[in-house]
């Protein structure tokens, strides 16, 4: 079996900030790490192939430095990675992305076909769930999104059958592989990568494979293959705040019941 | 006759580059460069320029006859483009439904969608895929479309990528709207991303606003980014149709009026089942609180300052009291206190209750994003300068461990339980 995992490097979206002058975005300072949820799909990879052998392949796009997040994924037991990288590249929107992910995936198809591709649900700084349902699309292999728990393999069938998490309930699944898969954090837990692993992930060095490596349109890529733009950005506007209702600590019982009287009194919550 | 670029000022965002119907700019080094051989001085990137980095030369006085040509073949080519884009017309919203019944948020976008369409001075279609659910259709029109595209077949019955996206695919492509909205919801994320990629259209994700632009009549989708720290306006200008997603609870439900009619156009898909190769086998409903969460109308919220499992039920004892829900935020969830399915915020459920009670929640972004359109939100919290309280209709700078069980008794003491 060989698993292809997409992975992202995304900046740590808790620290990001508008600056409220300028409206730009300020990203001096914030941290890099792999999408958590790219994380999990790592893991859920490896694990496929502790239990039913084969090979896990990461890949990515981005700028040189997020061949760190290549690394961290051999460090949780990936086999090899590939870094997408060109100038050509940057300013990609989802669907200029997901085609320079699947021209990458099938270059890499021509020397070792893949079975089961995996990204994580979303991206936390963007948080679209746009890119993994593009690649299935333009690869037209099924797409299985929000994926909670692998049932089995069948791997002389190549079948698989799955649970998917909807609003509620949870949906069971069967479909032939090839197929792409996108998964939700509780689908694993985490394992601390042994030692072997974060000394073969230090020394390792990604391939780099660029526009001159893999067949890409010009108007397909970058800035000119994305649809959609940023018109501007500013910093989310703040709701009024209200009334603070003095007395809380000193007091609590007696503020307490203000508070009460207050919300009975303008029924906000109505006394039946 | 170029645009000058001011380079110190250059930040390297690239919104210039794509808004250039002239395709003469491009980022260099991060900084962006014109090719004054294709530039017009005509402005429109001195317009979107966010850090007044461009500005306009001077007009000469006269052009040559080649440079009018030139300006002209250019214009030639982009009136094309925006003759074609003309031909899409209408809004549409995707009507989604699990086991005949519309999900509420259809609703909603039929609302919004309505308010657009009337803007845009055209049609609002909702768009119903399924087997068995053609009586779906007369909702849609109650709740303000004109039109409702129906594809009945049994094929449909289960919802899967392969055979909605193929269905949406072809109607979009014989009807040509303008644009499409959908629920963010598993099944409208799902589907959206096929589709639009299907379409090598753009697509927006989770907006909370949506507005026409006046001048140019393009869909202005503004949605949070970065974890909610950061909203962005977006827009498609090249690509039709515009396709958004929005996500539940998020634009107002719209008055049902029983008394308006409309069209059905009924098309067919044109997939048989053996060609199918996602098959669902079962459907599962999970028994927990969560599935409701995200209709409550009172819902109460611990976060970090609850301080561990046990003063849930403090919380628990209100929410019971009141009829309400328990919520939490992200570090109540983390700390092991309770379960992820309760989770308010840009990670978990976004909700717009009635009232919602945060205990202990400092109110980072991340959980404000989830809950600040509720219509009144009460908040104790021991730290005067918590976030919440600038969100809050009413707060409390106290002990909630005190407060909460205080309040629990005044309520039941007036409302005479």
């Amino acid at each position: 079996m060989h698993f292809v995992v997409c992975v992202k490097q995304v900046p740590d979206s808790s620290e990001v900030r508008v600056d409220p002058e300028t409206n730009t975005l300020i990203r001096e300072g914030v941290p890099s790490i792999i999408n958590p949820y790219d994380a999990h799909a790592v893991e859920e990879a490896v694990r496929l192939k502790e239990k039913y052998g084969g090979k896990v392949t990461v890949i990515s796009m981005g700028p040189p430095q997020a061949e760190e997040v290549i690394r961290k994924s051999i460090q949780f037991g990936a086999d090899e990675g590939i870094l997408l990288s060109d100038r050509k590249f940057a300013g990609s929107d989802t669907l200029a992305t997901s085609y320079v992910l699947t021209q990458g995936i099938k270059k890499l198809a021509e020397r070792e076909p893949f079975d089961l591709i995996f990204c994580g649900k979303q991206a936390i700084d963007g948080d679209t769930a746009q890119v993994g349902p593009g690649i299935a699309a333009r690869l037209k292999i099924p797409q299985l999104t929000y994926v909670l728990n692998i049932e089995e393999i069948n791997v002389e069938e190549k079948t698989i059958k799955l649970h998917r998490k909807l609003e509620g309930m949870r949906e069971v699944i069967s479909a032939k592989l090839p197929a792409l898969l996108t998964v939700v954090q509780d689908l694993n837990e985490l394992r601390y990568a042994p030692l072997p692993n974060m000394i073969r992930a230090a020394r390792y060095r990604p391939q780099v494979w660029t526009t001159e490596n893999i067949e890409v349109e010009d108007d397909k890529i970058g800035l000119n293959g994305s649809p959609t733009a940023v018109r501007k950005i500013f910093a989310p506007p703040e709701r009024e705040g209200g009334e603070i209702i003095p007395g809380g600590q000193e007091n609590p019982e007696e503020t307490a019941r203000k508070l009460v009287e207050r919300l009975l009194k303008e029924e906000i919550i109505a006394d039946k | 006759m170029a645009v000058k670029v001011i380079k110190k000022n250059c930040i390297g965002c690239g919104l210039c580059v794509q808004t250039c119907p002239f395709e003469a700019l491009q980022l260099v080094e991060g900084i962006v460069e014109v090719d004054p051989d294709k530039c017009t001085n005509c402005g429109d990137c001195v317009e979107v320029c966010p850090a007044s980095a461009l500005e306009l030369n001077e007009p000469p006085e006269k052009m040559s006859d080649n440079e009018v040509k030139e300006v002209e073949k250019r214009e030639k080519i982009v009136k094309k483009i925006k003759r074609e884009l003309e031909d899409y017309r209408g809004v549409w919203v995707f009507l989604e439904q699990f086991r005949g019944e519309i999900a509420p948020v259809s609703f909603e976008l039929l609302g919004e969608g309505r308010k657009l369409a009337d803007n845009l001075q055209t049609k609002l279609c909702g768009v119903l895929l399924g087997s068995g659910v053609e009586k779906l259709a007369e909702q849609a029109l109650w709740y303000g479309a004109d039109k409702v595209y129906l594809m009945d077949d049994p094929v449909l019955k289960d919802y899967r990528t392969e055979t909605y996206a193929a269905g949406l695919v072809r109607l979009s492509q014989k009807y040509k709207p303008e644009i499409i909205l959908m629920g963010a919801t598993t099944m409208g994320r799902d589907l959206s991303g096929a589709v639009a990629t299907e379409l090598e259209t753009g697509l927006t994700a989770d907006c909370t606003e949506l507005s026409i632009d006046e001048s140019s009549g393009y869909l202005f989708q503004t949605r949070p980014a970065f974890g909610g720290n950061i909203m962005a306006t977006i827009v498609c200008r090249h690509h039709r149709p515009q396709m958004a997603t929005v996500r539940p609870r998020v634009m107002a439900m719209p008055e049902k009026d029983t008394g308006r009619t409309g069209e059905v156009v009924k098309e067919n898909l044109g997939i048989t089942e053996e060609n199918v190769l996602v098959k669902v086998v079962d459907v599962i409903k999970e028994k927990k609180a969560a599935t409701y969460l995200d209709k409550a109308e009172i819902i109460v919220a611990g976060g970090k300052g609850v301080g561990n499992k046990e003063n849930f039920k403090i919380l628990k004892e209100l929410a019971d009291l009141l009829g309400g829900t328990i919520g939490a935020s992200r570090a109540a969830v983390e700390a092991g206190w309770i379960g992820q399915e309760y989770q308010v915020g840009q990670t978990g459920v976004t909700v717009r209750p009635k009232v919602y009670f945060a205990f202990g929640i400092s109110g980072a972004i991340q959980h404000l994003v989830g809950m600040q359109t509720s219509d009144v939100i009460v908040a104790v919290n021991t730290a005067p300068d918590a976030p919440i309280f600038k969100v809050a209709t009413y707060g409390i700078v106290g002990d909630l461990l005190q407060v909460v069980p205080a309040m629990t008794k005044a309520f039941k003491e007036k409302m005479g339980v």
